[in-house]
C-alpha cells in the first residue's frame, strides 16, 4: 500500500515511483513508490533482505534500475552517475562502517570536505583556515575530536561509524541516506549515536534504515516497511506498528 | 573551540625528514657516485636510473593508488623509441647513407625494400616536435588506455592482465613491422644529437647528470602530488574506492591522471635510456622488462618515492652482478626475491628503513617515533 502524494502540486525532496530492479530475474526491489517531503525523518525497516540496502543503492546510483524513476527535486537521478548526485545533495552511509584506513580521521574528514574534487581541483587544495574549522567542528560533533590525528584504522567500531557519518556531514547534504548507523554499537554508543543523529537531521530530509525500534520510535516521521522488496505498509510509528500485516512479518518476532 | 591537531597544521611541501631523504639521493647520484665510478660504470648507473623513472611512476599509480600496471615497458619504450627516431634520422643524412639504394633513410627501411620514409617518422625531424612528442605519445596512449579501462570500472587483475597484453602487442608490432621500427634489432647506430657525439666519455658524463638532474626533478613533482590532496585521494580510493566515488569524486579520472602521470615519467626515462644507451630495441618493451619494473617497485618499497630509486639501483646491481656469473639463474632469483619482499616485507627497503632504522634515530635523537612516523606507510591492506 502506497500513501499517494495527495497534493500532486506538492514538491517532495524525493519521489520514488515504480522503481523495480531485477538480478538475473530475482526482483530484489518490486514496484515500490515512496515520496520524501522536505526535512522529513523517513525510517525504511523491513526483515533481512527486504531489499531496503538495495532501494539505497538505487537512489544513490550505486546499482541501476530496471524500471520506474527517482526524481530528486528536478532531477531524475537515474540517469546521473554516482559522483554528480553526490553534488546534486544526496549523501550516503554504508552499512559497514566505509573509511580511508591508512588516512588520520583529520585527514579522511577533509577528502570528504565539498571542495577540490576534480583532479585539478585536488592538486591545488590549500588545507586553509575554513577546512580545518568545518573539520574540527565535525570531528567535535561526532565525538572525535581528541582523535584527529589517528589512523582511522585504529579506531573502534562505533567510532568508525561516527567518523562515516562525519564525512557525510561535513558534504552537508540535502538528503542524507543512512543505513543501519547504529549496528553494533554498544548500549552507551547506541545513546551517543541517537544524540548526534537528532542534532545532525535538523534541516535536512533524511532517510535512515533501522532495525532498533525504540530509536525508530524515537526518531522517525514517517515509517516504511519493505517486505520482499515491496512495501508493505507505510505511516506514522503508531500506524505501522499496529498493521497485523507488520506484525505478522516483522515486528511479530 | 581549540583542538590542537598536528594533521592541521601539516601543510608543509616536505617533511624535515623527507628533506633529508632528498639531499641524500642527489648526494649520492650527483657526487658519491660520479665521484667514485669509472666512466663506464657510471653510464650503467645511468642506465639503471631511468628504470627508478618507472619505479617512481609505479609508485604512484601503483603504491599510492592501488593501480597494478604490468605493461609500465609500453610507455618506457614508446619514449625510448621517439628519441631514437630522432637520433637515427640525423645519423641517417644523405651523407652518411649514400651507399644505399635510398640515401636519407635509416639503414633498416633500406633493406627492408622501403624507398620513402613513412609519415609517421616526419615528425622526428625535429627535435622540438621530438621532445614534445617523448611525453606526448606515451601519455596519449595511456590516456586512451586508461580512459577505456577506467570508465568501464575494470581495474585490479584484469587491468594488470590487459596492460601485460598491451605490452605483448606492442612487442610484437614492433619485432613484426621490421622496415618501420627496425624490428627485432632495434633502432641501432646511433650517433649524434645535433652534432653532438653522444657516444663519448665526456658526453654520457653530461648525459648523466642531466638524467640524474630530471630524475631529482620528478622525484619533486611526485612529492608534490603526494602531498597535494590528490595524493590523498589516491590512498582513499585504494583503500575504499565506493567511498571515494560516494563523496563526489570521479574515481576514474583520478585513475587516469595517475595512470598517464607514471606514463609521462617512464618516456623521460624511456628517452634518457636511448640517449645514454645509444640504442632502443623491443627487448626493452614487453612482458619481462614491465613485470622486472614493478619488483624495482616491491623491492624499494611500493609506497616509497625513495625506495624508488634504491629499489632499481639495488636490484640492477644484483642483477649485473649475478647474471655474470649465473646467467641462467637470475629469472629465478628476481622471482625469488620478489616472493620474498611481498611475503616478508611487503613495504620493501623503505619498510625495513623505517621500521628499524626510524626507531633507532628517534631513540638518538630522543624524539618520540610518532614525529617521524608517515600516515601513508602504514601496510596496505590487500
Ligand atoms: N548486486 C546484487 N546482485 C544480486 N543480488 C543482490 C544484489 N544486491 C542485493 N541482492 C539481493 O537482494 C536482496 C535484498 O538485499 P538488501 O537490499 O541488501 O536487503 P536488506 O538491506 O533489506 O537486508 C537480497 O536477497 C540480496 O541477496
Ligand atoms: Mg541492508
Amino acid at each position: 500500500m502506497i500513501i499517494p502524494p495527495n497534493d500532486p502540486q506538492k514538491q517532495f525532496v524525493l519521489a520514488v515511483e515504480a522503481l523495480t530492479v531485477s538480478f538475473d530475474g530475482f526482483k530484489a526491489v518490486n514496484d515500490v513508490s515512496f515520496y520524501v517531503d522536505e526535512n522529513e525523518i523517513r525510517v525504511i525497516i523491513g526483515p533481512n533482505g527486504a531489499g531496503k540496502t538495495t532501494v539505497l543503492d538505487l537512489i544513490c546510483g550505486r546499482t541501476r534500475a530496471t524500471s520506474g524513476s527517482i526524481k530528486f527535486r528536478d532531477m531524475d537521478l537515474t540517469k546521473m552517475s554516482e559522483s554528480n548526485i553526490v553534488l546534486a545533495g544526496v549523501g550516503r552511509k554504508f552499512q559497514n562502517p566505509s573509511i580511508y584506513d591508512d588516512l588520520t580521521v583529520f585527514e579522511n574528514l577533509e577528502i570528504s570536505f565539498p571542495r577540490g574534487r576534480s583532479v585539478f581541483g585536488a592538486l591545488t587544495f590549500r588545507r586553509d583556515a575554513e577546512v580545518r574549522r568545518r573539520v574540527e567542528e565535525i570531528a567535535e560533533t561526532i565525538f572525535l575530536a581528541d582523535h584527529l590525528d589517528e589512523r582511522a584504522e585504529f579506531l573502534s567500531h562505533g567510532q568508525k561509524q561516527w567518523l562515516e557519518i562525519g564525512m557525510l556531514l561535513i558534504q552537508d547534504p540535502d538528503l542524507m541516506m543512512l543505513d543501519e548507523p547504529v549496528a553494533g554499537m554498544s548500549v552507551s554508543e547506541r545513546k551517543k549515536t541517537a544524540e548526534l543523529l537528532h542534532k545532525i537531521i535538523k534541516n535536512r530530509s533524511v532517510i535512515v534504515i533501522e532495525h532498533d525500534m525504540k530509536f525508530v520510535e524515537d526518531i522517525a516521521h514517517r515509517v516504511t516497511v519493505l517486505h520482499q522488496g515491496k512495501v508493505l505498509s507505510e505511516g506514522s510509528m503508531d500506524r505501522v506498528k499496529h498493521d497485523p500485516r507488520v506484525i505478522e512479518v516483522y515486528l511479530g518476532h | 573551540m581549540v583542538i590542537r591537531s598536528k594533521s592541521a597544521d601539516d601543510t608543509a611541501f616536505m617533511k624535515p625528514l623527507e628533506i633529508v631523504s632528498i639531499l641524500i639521493i642527489a648526494a649520492l647520484i650527483l657526487v658519491v657516485l660520479p665521484a667514485t665510478l669509472d666512466a663506464f660504470r657510471l653510464n650503467l648507473v645511468g642506465k639503471y636510473l631511468t628504470y627508478a623513472f618507472v619505479a617512481l611512476g609505479l609508485v604512484l599509480c601503483w603504491g599510492f593508488g592501488g593501480i597494478l600496471s604490468l605493461g609500465q615497458g609500453i610507455f618506457f619504450g614508446l619514449g625510448g623509441y621517439c628519441m631514437a627516431m630522432y637520433l637515427k634520422l640525423e645519423a641517417s643524412s644523405v651523407a652518411n647513407t649514400k651507399i644505399q639504394s635510398t640515401p636519407g633513410i635509416p639503414d633498416f627501411m633500406d633493406w627492408n625494400q622501403l624507398t620513402e620514409l613513412p609519415f609517421f617518422w616526419l615528425p622526428f625531424k625535429s627535435l622540438t616536435l621530438t621532445v614534445i612528442l617523448i611525453i606526448a605519445v606515451p601519455t596519449l596512449f595511456a590516456f586512451f588506455i586508461g580512459a577505456a579501462m577506467f570508465k568501464r570500472r575494470v581495474g585490479g587483475v584484469y587491468f594488470a592482465i590487459i596492460t601485460q597484453a598491451i605490452a605483448a602487442i606492442l612487442t610484437i608490432l614492433i619485432v613484426g613491422r621490421q622496415g618501420y621500427t627496425g624490428g627485432i634489432n632495434g633502432i641501432t647506430d646511433l650517433r649524434t644529437l645535433q652534432g653532438w657525439d653522444i657516444r663519448t666519455d665526456s658526453a654520457k658524463q653530461i648525459l648523466y647528470f642531466v638524467n640524474s638532474g630530471l630524475l631529482i626533478a620528478c622525484i619533486l613533482l611526485a612529492q608534490y602530488v603526494k602531498r597535494s590532496k590528490l595524493g590523498r585521494v589516491l590512498v582513499a580510493m585504494r583503500d575504499k574506492e565506493d567511498r571515494v566515488r560516494f563523496s563526489g569524486y570521479s574515481v576514474a579520472n583520478f585513475k587516469i591522471f595517475a595512470f598517464c602521470l607514471a606514463a609521462a615519467f617512464a618516456a623521460i626515462g624511456g628517452a634518457m635510456f636511448t640517449l645514454q644507451v645509444g640504442f632502443m630495441s623491443p627487448s626493452f618493451v614487453g612482458i619481462v622488462p614491465s613485470i622486472e619494473m614493478v619488483i624495482y617497485t616491491a623491492v624499494g618499497g611500493r609506497l616509497s618515492l625513495f625506495g624508488a630509486v634504491y629499489g632499481t639501483l639495488l636490484v640492477n646491481v644484483a642483477k649485473t652482478a649475478f647474471s655474470e656469473s649465473f646467467p641462467e639463474l637470475w629469472l629465478f632469483g628476481l622471482g625469488a626475491l620478489f616472493i620474498a619482499v611481498v611475503m616478508v616485507f611487503p613495504n620493501g627497503l623503505a619498510g625495513i628503513y623505517h621500521s628499524y632504522v626510524d626507531p633507532l634515530v628517534a631513540r638518538l635523537t630522543r624524539r618520540r617515533p610518532a614525529e617521524t612516523e608517515q600516515p601513508l606507510h602504514g601496510a596496505p591492506a590487500e
